[in-house]
């Protein structure tokens, strides 16, 4: 088993939760991982990515080597473009809010930005913002994403949940139960409308 | 627990704590200040009573920790990259004191410069210092490659330098503890003259110090951390240095590679393992992460022996990091290619954050500065270095911590009147004073913004040494009282604080400005914080 995954959005938007669950995740089901994160000046809410591989073997290279990401998950949609030199064409997936992060003078009309995103043969467009408001609230928009993605990642959906009950269960129960709804409401929209 | 997650630069941490780490001296910069909060935010760190203060600067930072090595105890040092620059006085004579207890620095390079000013190669550093380097390739060796450098610094009574570059320092892995050493006991160096650089002892400290060189080497060949893979087919031999070796392997597919390899971690380089490639092979490949630091140095000048390849002659792009890709072009295979990125794609560039009070203080300035004209504004590097992009486009320098200060002293000495300099407050008080010291001397025409956000803030928000001492700094360097100013930026102050502005501009000598307003991304920490133990302490009332 191995899932290289680009993980994409703005300086922010919680990229780095969703790779610390699926990174929490693998480790439950006793995989190995690497992740390399942006960290510093690029977060000033500019792009930032991660690269994450999980892995039945040791992992080597700590990037994704170009072409063979198996899923870029994305919490912003032109920021689910940025990569796409990096996803595999045969089986590769790219799951994507559909809500804009509108913080730069020139961003383009979002239907050129969906046109591109459905021009991908495997992709998930998600309104994670509405999706994780009916949830609870929408700050949990990167937990819908992750939720969307959990039928591509290769990892048995509960251990997804312990995750979110690891990470989560500091800021009280009500937070957790949030997140498992948003992770919940995520992963039945994509195995609907995959 | 003896497995743990964590980032190549916790992995540093935890492996010098395991050492028996007494203080960890630095001053933040990317990528290397995980290090110090890991241990600053370390259960353990604290109940062992490990000093991790931050320091005021790179060169103070490594100051402390040879202080405490001097003391008999093992301390560590990190910094970026440039931050060594700035060390490089006590780096390159901590070298020739030679060490009580283990010193080791850590110095975090920057290769394709995701967030610094340059990609220098620390490497150099070592071989100039003339001390043992060491350079994991995974997480597992930052970790090891910590816990050994300490004992090999205390082994060998010298610092030893552990250069990590930022896909390393700021990526995750599982990592395996070793059992933890204790802490040294106070002990004075044995020698009284050890560390007194008098020419008559410091002669014979370098003479100590040259006479280590072998024994270095040798540490180096036998240590096990650099290996020597053998392999069938000889028209290739290939060297790694540090990190490479991940992409060499991942571009061999789970099969051991056909050629033969030297992994190189640690230096002095091993010629031995080196000349075993070289007779045993047609050609060579070098692959680091860096300059070509051991191309350079097996090619040598002529260039006359068996082919070398790698940045030099092409093989390798010259600058930037290595990825999988460029490696497998350099094996002769064939790489994957994804989908094309559309056209309609944007640049998001990193922006200073809504509300950052920098912005308020730069529109203010570009108000102030329209009468000169542009290329007046030197600055200093920090958050606001982002006023050099649009919208603002406010600055006109970014060089080197400090720089601000000085650059519009010589401007105004060329004639450049006024000359002005933004700087923060924690890169003033890391090397912005003494520009200002030369600045009052001189009665030079400069005006000085100190933009007070009282943060560390591009690195995430560290404590400022500047906090709470500017204006005294400031007045004891002997700026006039009349000409410091203190305005707080805010857009609704923004006519008032213009007319502080001009007025300083105008005046024929030092002047400075303190623009103070907190930190929007320290604030609200601050605030959730403030308002989650009122919640707390609330709970614990209508208990």
């Amino acid at each position: 088993m191995k899932k290289d995954i680009i993980l994409g959005g703005v300086g922010g938007q919680g990229i780095l939760t969703i790779a610390a669950l699926i990174a929490t995740a693998a480790l439950k089901k006793g995989l190995y991982i690497k992740q390399s994160e942006v960290h510093g000046m690029s977060q000033r809410g500019g792009d930032v990515q991660a690269n994450l591989r999980i892995s039945s073997k040791p992992v080597m290279s700590d990037l994704i080597p170009e072409g063979k990401a198996d899923m870029i998950i994305a919490v912003e949609p032109l920021e689910s473009l940025r990569y796409l030199n990096m996803l595999d064409k045969n089986n590769g997936w790219l799951i994507t809010s559909s809500n804009p992060f509108n913080n730069i003078p020139d961003y383009p009309d979002i239907e050129e930005v969906y046109n591109e995103i459905r021009k991908i043969p495997r992709h998930v467009l998600i309104d994670a913002n509405e999706i994780a408001k009916q949830a609870g609230s929408v700050k949990a928009a990167n937990i819908v994403v992750l939720g969307a993605s959990a039928p591509f990642i290769g990892i048995e959906y509960n251990y997804l949940e312990d995750a979110i009950k690891d990470i989560f269960s500091r800021k009280g129960e009500d937070i957790v139960e949030m997140n498992l709804k948003a992770l919940k409401a995520g992963y039945d929209f994509a195995r609907e409308n995959k | 627990m003896n497995k743990i997650l964590v980032l190549g630069d916790e992995a540093i941490a935890q492996g010098a704590m395991d050492a028996g780490l007494s203080g960890v001296y630095a001053y933040p910069g990317t990528p290397s200040t995980e290090i110090t909060e890991y241990i600053q935010k370390s259960k353990e760190a604290k109940e062992k009573g490990v000093v991790s203060t931050w320091a005021t600067n790179e060169k103070t930072a490594l100051e402390g920790a040879l202080g405490m090595s001097y003391a008999g105890k093992k301390a560590m040092a990190c910094m970026k990259h440039v931050g060594l620059n700035v060390a490089a006085d006590a780096f390159m004579n901590a070298a020739i004191t030679g060490t009580n207890g283990g010193l080791m620095v850590v110095s975090a390079d920057d290769p394709s410069m995701h967030s610094s000013q340059n990609e220098q190669d620390s490497r150099f550093y070592g071989k100039f210092a003339m001390i043992p380097v060491l350079e994991p390739s995974n997480q597992q060796e930052a970790y090891d490659m910590a816990y050994y450098g300490i004992q090999l610094s205390e082994k060998m009574g010298i610092p030893v330098l552990l250069r990590v570059t930022t896909r390393l320092a700021h990526s995750r892995s599982v990592i395996e503890r070793k059992p933890q050493l204790p802490q040294n006991k106070l002990s004075l160096p044995s020698n009284p003259k050890q560390f007194i650089l008098l020419p008559v002892f410091a002669k014979k400290n370098y003479s100590g110090l040259l006479g280590k060189q072998a024994a270095f080497e040798t540490e180096a060949e036998k240590s096990g951390f650099n290996k020597y893979f053998e392999g069938k087919d000889k028209s290739l031999g290939i060297i790694t240095c540090g990190l490479a070796y991940n992409y060499l392997m991942e571009n061999c597919q789970d099969k051991e590679p056909e050629h033969p390899v030297l992994k190189i971690t640690q230096y002095p380089a091993p010629s031995e393992m080196i000349n075993k490639i070289y007779e045993e092979t047609d050609e060579l490949l070098v692959l680091e992460e860096g300059y070509p630091f051991l191309e350079e140095q097996i090619r040598g000048l002529l260039n006359k022996g068996k082919k070398v390849k790698g940045r030099l002659d092409g093989t390798i792009p010259r600058s930037g990091e290595l990825t999988p890709n460029i490696v497998a072009k350099a094996l002769g295979m064939s790489v994957n290619k994804g989908y094309e990125i559309p056209s309609v794609l944007r640049g998001r560039p990193p922006v200073l954050c809504a509300g950052c009070p920098h912005i308020d203080s730069f529109e203010a300035l570009n108000d102030a500065m329209a009468p000169y004209g542009r290329g007046r504004v030197f600055s200093d590097i920090g958050c606001y270095t982002l006023a050099a992009l649009k919208p603002l486009e406010a600055i006109n320098t970014c060089v080197d911590m400090g720089a601000s200060i000085s650059m519009a002293v010589g401007a105004a000495d060329a004639g450049l009147v006024p000359s002005v300099a933004v700087i923060g407050d924690s890169t003033f008080t890391h090397s912005g004073m003494t520009g200002l010291l030369d600045a009052v001397n001189k009665k030079s025409p400069v005006t000085v913004f100190i933009l007070d956000n009282s943060t560390v803030g591009m690195t995430g928000g560290q404590h400022s040494a500047a906090l709470g001492h500017i204006e005294g700094i400031v007045k004891g360097i002997g700026v006039e009282e009349e000409h410091i100013r203190i305005v707080k930026p805010l857009r609704r102050l923004h006519d008032e604080n213009l007319k502080v502005y001009k007025e300083e501009i105008e005046y024929k000598g030092v002047s400075v400005i303190i623009a103070r307003r907190e930190c929007v991304q320290t604030l609200n920490r601050r605030m959730k914080l403030k308002f989650a133990n009122k919640k707390k302490t609330q709970n614990v009332v209508n208990n």
